[in-house]
């Protein structure tokens, strides 16, 4: 048996340099704004990506695309179904990617989805996709620390961000490893539980955002769990900003299309700005 | 031990890993370590090993096939896992996690189920320890196996339908995992095979040595100290097929998986990860995730645990694929000439066995009969009309 080396221990330092979608992040912030960052899927109708263009417009910072995948175990039922329905409509990795090649959102993208779409793709193919498309940045919930290495090296070389995510249960000691390795911004999971709405903003959420703030000045966004504006800048009290995707994309599923999407987005903006106050603020 | 233990970072060759949600990794950590105190912790074995003697009937018996033999022109012993409580070989991991689960401070079962027999060991675990405990079943499997949903509700578990994707054991896995990410603190998921992140496929291979230790004593005994030519068994995840690999890995026994031809991860022969783990996995030019196709609802799924994979890999066991059509005749066969109802999964190594007999004349076979048949029946009795 030959010698194998331990992939799941070898984890690449992050590149020094911050790419696209952090240094927009950290732009918005130095201008004492929340962040917001809207997730939409990719495929899921036939304006998805006019709905891309609506929510930037609506005042986002940067935009999260959902690459649909057959077995997202991070999501709840909202996006669950609106992955599903892309995928039987023949959204593919290529297809989404080849659609946001045409967007000119004029923030930065972020693509969201699950290990094995790059890794079947080959690491180095993917990113080369994702940076040719014009996506900045990659979240992959299903790929920890630990196994991120061979990833990040090809996202690395490409100059993708890739995004990684904290959550409630991490021990202390973990989370400086994770900001370490994370660009772009840090996604703080606010819940233990899945993507989706909830009736109330959960304490968690505070608590997670407090802790990465602690032991970073990545930009700390909040999600999962956050539904409405008034959670929003609940959170935003600890937070430097939020991902906010089941809402909106219930909002879609309901047929409220781009008109509604920004409508929504716009609402969630309005709330942030009036929370951060103006924009002389010193930046944390 | 004659199966190699995995890398710190649980992988067996290229294969395994834990690509989980961040909000498992502590968990999956935790549960390592747990597992590894408890494992060579005498007190925890002890108490393991009487549940298993008094409560799930081990060890379970080696069974010469005379009749079934003379027709195969070859020698099969069946290792009897269909005779423990429950009916099935998964009561041997299912036990072990249990006990873990309570050491560890959780009163909470979550678990998966395909054909049914994972989740009423579970349940049955359940209420021995008096723990909660859900059961995850795809929409389609709930239909076809009526019985053991009824099981697990009578053995007071709640048995929740997995509706999303194929509905069927694959999406009973993410609905498990998605449970367990909104509930890690107080519960335990009790996966049923050497699949999933690490440390499962070990632990649950570890949990499943019994069965390879136990034949080959039996063996030994049989055959005045030799080994059978052939070990076989059905390969869904792999759980019995590992088990009874490890007590022959270290031998001149050559190691043979058997894969529906409607699941065939290993035959199919491309990695992927899903589901925690870097493995063989049925998927489309893109990646996404394939539905799997056989009639055994405990082998309909699209991957395969990673130790197969290695095994595979390395050239160490090969791995055959039966059809629908060879494993309903298989099943009418050893109940036939030898009076034992075979549940559909374990007919498939039979099914192989059967179909390649000429190159198997004359050497003797050690068939791991995972699991009994009842369950089958009703399912059986529509095919066969």
């Amino acid at each position: 048996m030959s010698a194998v080396v331990d992939e799941g221990l070898v984890v690449p330092d992050a590149p020094a340099e911050p790419g696209a979608l952090e240094t927009a992040l950290r732009a918005g912030r130095a201008a004492g704004r929340k962040l917001l960052v809207p997730y939409v899927t990719g495929g899921y109708g036939e304006e998805w990506t006019e709905v891309v263009r609506a929510v930037a417009d609506a005042g986002a910072d940067a935009v999260e695309v959902g690459i649909p995948f057959s077995d997202p175990v991070m999501d709840g039922p909202v996006i669950q179904e609106a992955s599903e329905l892309a995928l039987r409509r023949g959204a593919t990795p290529v297809s989404v990617l080849d659609d946001l090649r045409d967007v000119d959102a004029g923030v930065p993208l972020a693509a969201m989805t699950y290990y094995n779409l790059g890794f079947h793709m080959g690491h180095e193919r993917f990113a080369a996709s994702l940076a040719e498309a014009g996506v900045a940045a990659a979240i992959l919930p299903d790929l920890p620390l630990e196994e991120c290495g061979p990833w990040a090296v090809a996202a690395d070389a490409a100059g993708v961000e890739t995004v990684l995510l904290a959550a409630p249960t991490a021990p202390d000691a973990r989370l400086p490893r994770i900001v370490r390795r994370s660009r772009g911004f840090v996604y703080a999971v606010g819940l233990l539980g899945v993507t989706g709405e909830r009736d109330a903003l959960a304490s968690s959420s505070l608590v997670i955002a407090r802790r990465l703030k602690a032991v970073t000045d990545l930009p700390v966004l909040v999600g999962v769990g956050v539904s409405t504006p008034e959670q929003a800048v609940e959170v935003c009290a600890e937070a430097d900003g939020v991902v906010i995707g089941s809402a909106l994309v219930r909002r879609l599923l309901q047929g409220e299309g781009p008109v509604g999407a920004a409508r929504f987005v716009g609402e969630v903006r309005r709330g942030l700005d009036a929370l951060a106050g103006p924009p002389a603020r010193k930046s944390g | 031990m004659a199966l190699a233990e995995p890398s710190p970072s649980g992988r067996f060759g290229d294969f395994g890993g834990r690509y989980v949600p961040e909000t498992l990794v502590p968990a999956c950590q935790e549960l390592e370590d747990a597992f590894r105190e408890a494992w060579s912790d005498r007190g925890f074995r002890t108490e393991l090993d009487d549940l298993l003697r008094d409560y799930a009937g081990r060890p379970s018996p080696l069974t010469e096939c005379h009749r079934l033999s003379e027709e195969l022109g070859l020698r099969l012993l069946l290792k009897r896992e269909d005779l423990n409580h429950t009916g099935s070989h998964k009561i041997n991991n299912v036990l072990g996690q249990a006990l873990l689960a309570r050491r560890m401070g959780k009163t909470r079962l979550v678990a998966e189920t395909g054909a049914g027999q994972h989740g009423v060991a579970t349940a049955t675990a359940a209420a021995l320890l008096g723990m909660e405990c859900v059961v995850y079943m795809g929409e389609v499997d709930m239909g076809r196996q009526a019985l053991n949903v009824f099981r697990m509700r009578l053995l007071g578990a709640e048995v929740v339908p997995a509706s999303s994707g194929s509905r069927t054991l694959k999406d009973a896995v993410n609905e498990a995992m998605r449970d367990w990410v909104a509930t890690v603190e107080s519960t335990h998921y009790c996966l049923g095979s050497v699949m999933g992140p690490h440390p499962y496929p070990w632990m649950v291979r570890e949990l499943h040595t019994v069965i390879g230790d136990e034949a080959r004593a039996q063996c030994a005994s049989l055959l005045d100290g030799g080994v059978p030519d052939v070990v076989t068994a059905c390969v869904g995840g792999g759980s019995n097929a590992i088990g009874i690999f490890s007590g022959f890995a270290d031998t001149a026994a050559e190691l043979v998986g058997v894969e529906p031809a409607g699941g065939a991860a290993v035959g199919r022969g491309v990695p992927g990860v899903v589901h925690g783990m870097k493995s063989y996995l049925m998927q489309d030019e893109f990646g996404q995730v394939q539905e799997a196709q056989s009639i055994s609802a405990g082998l309909d799924y699209p991957g395969v645990g990673p130790e197969h994979s290695h095994l595979a890999a390395v050239g160490r066991a090969r791995y055959e694929q039966v059809t629908d059509a060879q494993v309903i005749a298989a099943f009418q066969l050893l109940s036939r000439t030898e009076g034992i109802i075979p549940a559909l999964e374990p007919a498939h190594a039979l099914a192989w066995v059967s179909r390649d007999r000429a190159v198997l004349t004359g050497r003797t076979v050690l068939l791991n009969l995972s699991g009994r048949g009842d369950k089958d029946v009703a399912q059986m009795m529509e095919v066969l009309g």
